[in-house]
């Protein structure tokens, strides 16, 4: 990695390449338990959107310094410390969604997929890569817990980010626990057939873990 | 008090199972479900894990950062002692009891950040928990956890021979199956009113 970085293709692949909750499945939990309603989904992704420019941030500035050997736990003290602002900041100004998903703005901290891009990116990269590199990763998160939100209150509630639309209820079952996973499922199979279908690629069978 | 103690037990293992209605440790459970070998070895892993851990920071918690005013540091405090007691299990493990080691220690390195080993401890810290009812808290929701992952495992094992459209191969068609099973999981709701 030299001068020579395309901005472009890191922001291509963050959001659509390697789209961390439909592309890789990791970060899987939020991406499941916040989204019953789109105003919960997207204030969590503005959260893990800000950790990861943040972190990444960090650990760029801070790669000379730190030893390879105590690597993993320092990223792990930098995201702690990164998602400990994030959670003392929402729990003062966004009082009543902080009560609904508090625990899980927390639980940003065993995100695999800040850790991994730490790891993967930040640590081999200057500062404004690393930075563009984690705010395309975070928007990718976020316009993945978006577009569940949306999918998931729509059909559950008939309405968007709390304004009715529908006028009726058509499947409350998708607010509920299971109706994230139904909604999880249908989407990722969606988006491998549109994979397979307009771009020729592999979809299906995909997904490590 | 022994009542409330077993009211959390239960209500920790099926009512607000880890898995199907709190959402948490998804990573882990659609990852080590494609086999029943895994699965069991991950569940004595994680419920022993969270046993220890939980009591470890509760002690933490309740006699150094409480009295010291730490509180609003409990996500750096309770992911480095997690780390830092699941590193030494590891090296203890390794001259202890080799055979066990070498059965149990790949689960142990995935387990340091794994979102449920650190929501057991937050949650006990939210609620001020006393020490035997973290411990009801952990254990259930250890236990909670192993059955999730068995009853994954032995489907996912029958979901091999099964003919899967082709874009739902994999994680979708697992996805579905356990929005099934937290449907069932939806029956418990009403067995205890906390």
């Amino acid at each position: 990695m030299s001068n020579e970085v395309n901005y472009g293709s890191i922001i291509k692949n963050g959001i659509f390449g390697e789209n961390p909750v439909f592309r890789l499945a990791l970060s899987l939990c939020p991406a499941v338990a916040v989204t019953s309603g789109v105003k919960n989904g997207f204030l969590m992704g503005v959260a893990v959107f800000f950790v990861m420019i943040m972190v990444n941030a960090t650990v760029s500035l801070l790669r000379k310094f730190i030893n390879p050997k105590v690597r993993i736990p320092s990223y792990m003290f930098i995201i702690a410390t990164w998602v400990t602002v994030t959670d003392l900041v929402m729990a003062a100004y966004a009082r009543d969604v902080y009560k609904q998903m508090g625990l899980y703005i927390m639980l940003i901290v065993a995100f695999a997929i800040v850790l991994s891009r730490a790891e993967m990116f930040a640590s081999k990269n200057k500062l404004l890569p690393a930075i563009v590199d984690g705010a395309a990763m975070g928007m990718g998160f976020l316009l993945a817990l978006v577009l569940l939100g949306i999918f998931r209150e729509l059909l559950g509630k008939g309405s968007l980010w709390g304004y009715q639309i529908l006028g009726s209820k058509p499947l409350l079952i998708m607010i509920l626990p299971t109706g994230g996973f139904f909604a999880m499922g249908l989407m990722m199979g969606w988006l491998n057939w549109i994979d397979r279908k307009f771009f020729g690629g592999t979809g299906g069978g995909g997904g490590a873990h | 008090m022994w009542e409330h103690v077993l009211t959390i037990f239960i209500a920790s293992a099926l009512i607000n199972n880890f898995v199907f209605s709190r959402y948490l440790g998804l990573c882990i459970f659609f990852g080590v479900t494609k086999k029943m070998e895994t699965s069991i070895g991950m569940s004595f892993t994680f419920t022993a894990v969270m046993l220890i851990g939980a009591a470890l920071n509760w002690v933490i918690y309740e006699y150094v950062m409480i009295p010291f005013h730490l509180g609003f540091l409990k996500i750096v405090i309770f992911i480095g002692v997690v780390a830092a007691f699941v590193q030494a299990a590891d090296t203890i493990m390794k001259k202890v009891t080799p055979a066990l080691y070498y059965k149990l220690g790949i689960y142990l390195a995935l387990i340091v950040t794994n979102c449920i080993i650190l929501a057991v401890p937050l949650i006990n810290a939210e609620e001020h928990y006393s020490l035997f009812e973290s411990m009801a808290l952990a254990l259930g929701s250890g236990l909670g956890f192993s059955l999730a992952l068995i009853i994954m495992a032995s489907i996912r094992e029958k979901l091999e021979l099964a003919d899967v459209p082709k874009s739902f191969q994999g994680l979708p068609i697992s996805f579905v199956l356990t929005g099934l099973i937290a449907l069932a999981f939806l029956g418990f709701s009403g067995m205890i009113t906390l």
